[in-house]
């Protein structure tokens, strides 16, 4: 593996292998110093073109915890805002010699552009409305460690599927990993052709209790301006998932940044049906296993030495 | 119907002009000849005399004279150039594209010998002194002849009609504002209605933009896999469903351009049995790939307006391209620099190059396997001056030299010896296609030769 650009090119055995290497980092950040030497003298550029939090500093932190070098480049402030072209600018960043590239662009398939630019790892961290596989990465991930296996579970993912990377790549990595997946929110919302990717469709969240996970996409607020629905109002009348819709023993999920009040009723956040938090503590770990498998798997591709350069002072 | 009363026709310029050059003397000899319309199919001895073509005789008769250039043609093909309706040569404004120059040696190295020119150049074409100035220009740099059409609104802001009735007594040949649709029916309607009075077929970008929404390619399985926004078929048919029923209504003329989808041939089919005067091209790109070609994001190849539709969106055309639903092959070459293409897919500039790959791939694509006769190809690449009063070439003894010399059996990779076109946006880029144009004549002069295609002198 070199580059993690889609959830499509995984097969089911290469998702198994990330997600195992990510059991061992995760218990690596739960020791006192949780630092590995893994990616000593390599260089990680982050490159983020839309704004982002739980992304950007996981990578970030990913790559730090794995001793690598990082660089983190935003588009505002820096030449991207002076016109540069995401060629010229990935090519000067190529300069660095870095091992890997993160990069989110508000266009599908610039993190595949990439590919043929630069000899490094190039890891998509969101292209448009296209991919954002080391979400679904986390996502089966957090799952995993709850409900021991995806193998028959039911997951909903409700809301603005139409709009969603997240909604794109979980569908995928779902059903690799053996769920049951349905869509579900208002049919403007809702992509012509899906039902070419093997889920069901639904329009109202009066079957929700087949559900055994409830996955929410975020709202945002523009859909409305842009008469994909008539009021947030409305919506969240129609297809908020809140204390009165939830069954005990369902699971609750969301990429995040959530509204509080319109796809997601507060006290679900803060209940115990929520792994929202767990999915954020999970991203450390599966970008950890991302970076590990794409930087450690090229170098013995190429046959060089895992280890490194040889430190100063050394004969060589 | 609304054509130009005769008076007024007497009074236009000739549709196309070209650079000046010297006639063509050359023996073609035994050589495979092919014009359906003439009903000539067979192998002949071509004489082409002072850019005439003097003498159609059996195979292996004529001697040529002393000095004469000879091509011994023997399995090798001679058709009549192809016209192309609809073509961008980005003059004035955006020569680092392509330029009456490049685009005119581009177009004859497919075998072309007439284009008609797109308006929407920068500034667009909306003036009749710019009808004028580029007619001028083509005369030094055209090595094809071209045709100008002109914007039927002014600037294709789509508001204010332009000075039809001027343009054309400037010499434009027809109507468009290609790239955009006409949003306002009411302006449709009335530049229909002047159509009466000055004549000139009026091309159609057909395409509702308020149902294609920003879209970058064809609604359906791939658009909702890649997350890109879609443009539905029906942003098409439903446009020309109007503007059928408006010429309908208004007596007028209108030629639906690079039709994409199954809709929109029902569409087309439905206002020619109404006895609308209708007709429509389509490009070889729409014949010869899907949108399942977008999955590679590819926008240097595969991202165009109107998009590759469906596997069925492509066999309706091919129907009705053999059903004569669809009058004429156009490419819509549209060329940009590398630097509008090398980006990602939403952000690059829509549109690909054809005018050299325009025989070669749909001969490759659908005329090998046997699904479209030869004979079929060579008609509708020929005739798409046909809706604009322009005739088709013939290779009748006595017309004028206007063909191209083709090699079937010749096998190339598009691109590996680069293009006559400043841009590299071909669609067929990298692709291993046969049947290569050796040579054309335009209008009597030899516009193109492969480089590596000799010649002998008697």
């Amino acid at each position: 593996m070199k580059h993690l650009l889609t959830i499509e090119d995984l097969d089911r055995e290469q998702v198994e292998m990330l997600l195992e290497r990510a059991e061992s980092f995760a218990e690596v950040t739960r020791r006192d110093i949780k630092k590995v030497p893994t990616l000593r003298g390599q260089t990680v550029v982050t490159l983020f073109y839309e704004s982002s939090t739980r992304t950007s500093s996981s990578f970030e932190l990913a790559a730090k915890r794995l001793s690598a070098d990082v660089v983190s480049v935003k588009a505002s402030g820096s030449s991207v805002d002076k016109g540069e072209s995401l060629k010229d600018t990935v090519e000067t960043l190529a300069a660095y010699d870095p091992a890997a590239i993160v990069i989110r662009h508000p266009y599908a398939g610039a993190a595949k552009m990439l590919t043929d630019w630069v000899g490094a790892s190039v890891i998509n961290a969101g292209d448009g409305m296209h991919q954002h596989p080391s979400q679904a990465l986390l996502d089966v991930f957090t799952l995993r460690n709850r409900l021991g296996s995806l193998e028959g579970r039911n997951i909903w993912i409700v809301g603005d599927v139409l709009h969603s990377r997240v909604a794109r790549s979980n569908i995928e990595a779902f059903q690799l990993m053996g769920a049951t997946v349905t869509v579900c929110g208002p049919p403007t919302l809702i992509p012509r052709g899906i039902e070419a990717t093997g889920c069901q469709v639904r329009y109202s969240l009066d079957d929700l209790d087949e559900a055994d996970v409830i996955y929410l996409l975020r709202m945002q607020h523009e859909r409305m301006s842009e008469n994909f629905v008539p009021s947030i109002r409305e919506y969240a009348r129609l297809f908020q998932v809140n204390e009165r819709r939830l069954h005990p023993r369902q699971l609750v999920m969301h990429p995040g940044p959530v509204n509080r009040g319109v796809e997601i009723g507060s006290r679900v956040i803060d209940s115990g049906q929520s792994l929202i938090a767990e999915q954020v503590a999970s991203g450390l770990a599966v970008r950890m296993a991302i970076l590990y498998e794409l930087l450690t798997s090229n170098d013995e591709a190429s046959g060089q030495s895992p280890s490194g350069p040889v430190p100063i002072g050394e004969p060589a | 119907m609304n054509r130009a009363p005769e008076e007024v026709v007497e009074r236009l310029p000739e549709p196309l002009v070209q650079r000046p050059g010297p006639d063509a003397s050359l023996l073609i000899r035994e050589v495979s000849l092919l014009d359906p319309a003439a009903g000539v199919d067979g192998r002949y001895d071509v004489l082409i005399k002072g850019g005439q073509i003097t003498e159609l005789a059996e195979a292996g008769s004529v001697e040529a004279e002393n000095g004469m250039e000879v091509i011994e043609a023997d399995g090798l093909h001679v058709f009549p150039a192809f016209f192309d309706p609809h073509v961008h040569l980005r003059t004035p404004g955006q020569e680092h594209k392509e330029d009456l120059e490049t685009g005119t040696r581009s177009a004859a190295a497919g075998g072309y010998a007439g284009l008609l020119l797109m308006a929407n150049t920068t500034p667009p074409v909306s003036n009749p002194a710019d009808i004028s100035a580029l007619r001028h220009q083509a005369e030094t740099e055209a090595s094809v002849p071209v045709g100008f059409m002109a914007t039927v609104t002014r600037g294709m802001e789509g508001t204010e009609l332009t000075d039809m009735a001027e343009l054309r007594e400037a010499g434009a040949v027809g109507f468009t504002d290609d790239g955009l649709p006409i949003k306002d029916p009411g302006i449709m309607r009335r530049a229909l209605q002047y159509q009466r009075m000055c004549g000139g077929n009026i091309a159609l970008h057909e395409e509702d933009p308020d149902l294609s929404a920003g879209g970058v390619m064809h609604e359906g399985d791939v658009s909702m896999a890649l997350g890109l926004r879609g443009v539905p078929s029906i942003s098409e048919s439903v446009m020309i469903s109007r503007d059928a029923a408006i010429a309908g209504y208004e007596g007028g003329r209108i030629q639906v351009q690079h039709l994409s989808a199954a809709e929109s041939i029902e569409a087309v089919r439905q206002a020619k049995a109404n006895g609308v005067e209708i007709t429509c091209e389509v490009t070889p790109h729409h014949l010869c790939l899907t949108d399942e070609a977008v999955r590679d994001l590819d926008a240097n190849r595969h991202k165009m307006n109107p998009p590759l539709r469906t596997e069925k969106d492509r066999q309706a055309l091919i129907e009705a391209l053999l059903d004569g639903t669809i009058d004429c092959i156009a490419t819509d070459h549209a060329p940009h620099a590398p630097h509008e293409k090398e980006v990602p897919y939403e952000a690059a500039m829509m549109g690909v190059t054809g005018l050299e790959t325009a025989f070669s791939s749909v001969y490759t694509k659908l005329v090998q396997p046997g699904v479209i006769p030869l004979e079929l190809l060579i008609e509708k690449l020929g005739c798409g001056g046909v809706p604009f009063d322009i005739e088709p070439f013939s290779l009748e003894e006595g017309s004028t030299a206007n063909l191209c010399l083709i090699d079937l059996e010749a096998e190339w990779v598009v691109g590996e010896d680069g293009y006559e076109s400043r841009s590299h946006n071909s669609w067929c880029e990298g692709q291993t296609l046969n049947g290569r144009v050796l040579m054309t004549l335009a209008n009597g002069q030899i516009a193109y030769r492969l480089r590596s295609f000799s010649m002998g002198v008697a």
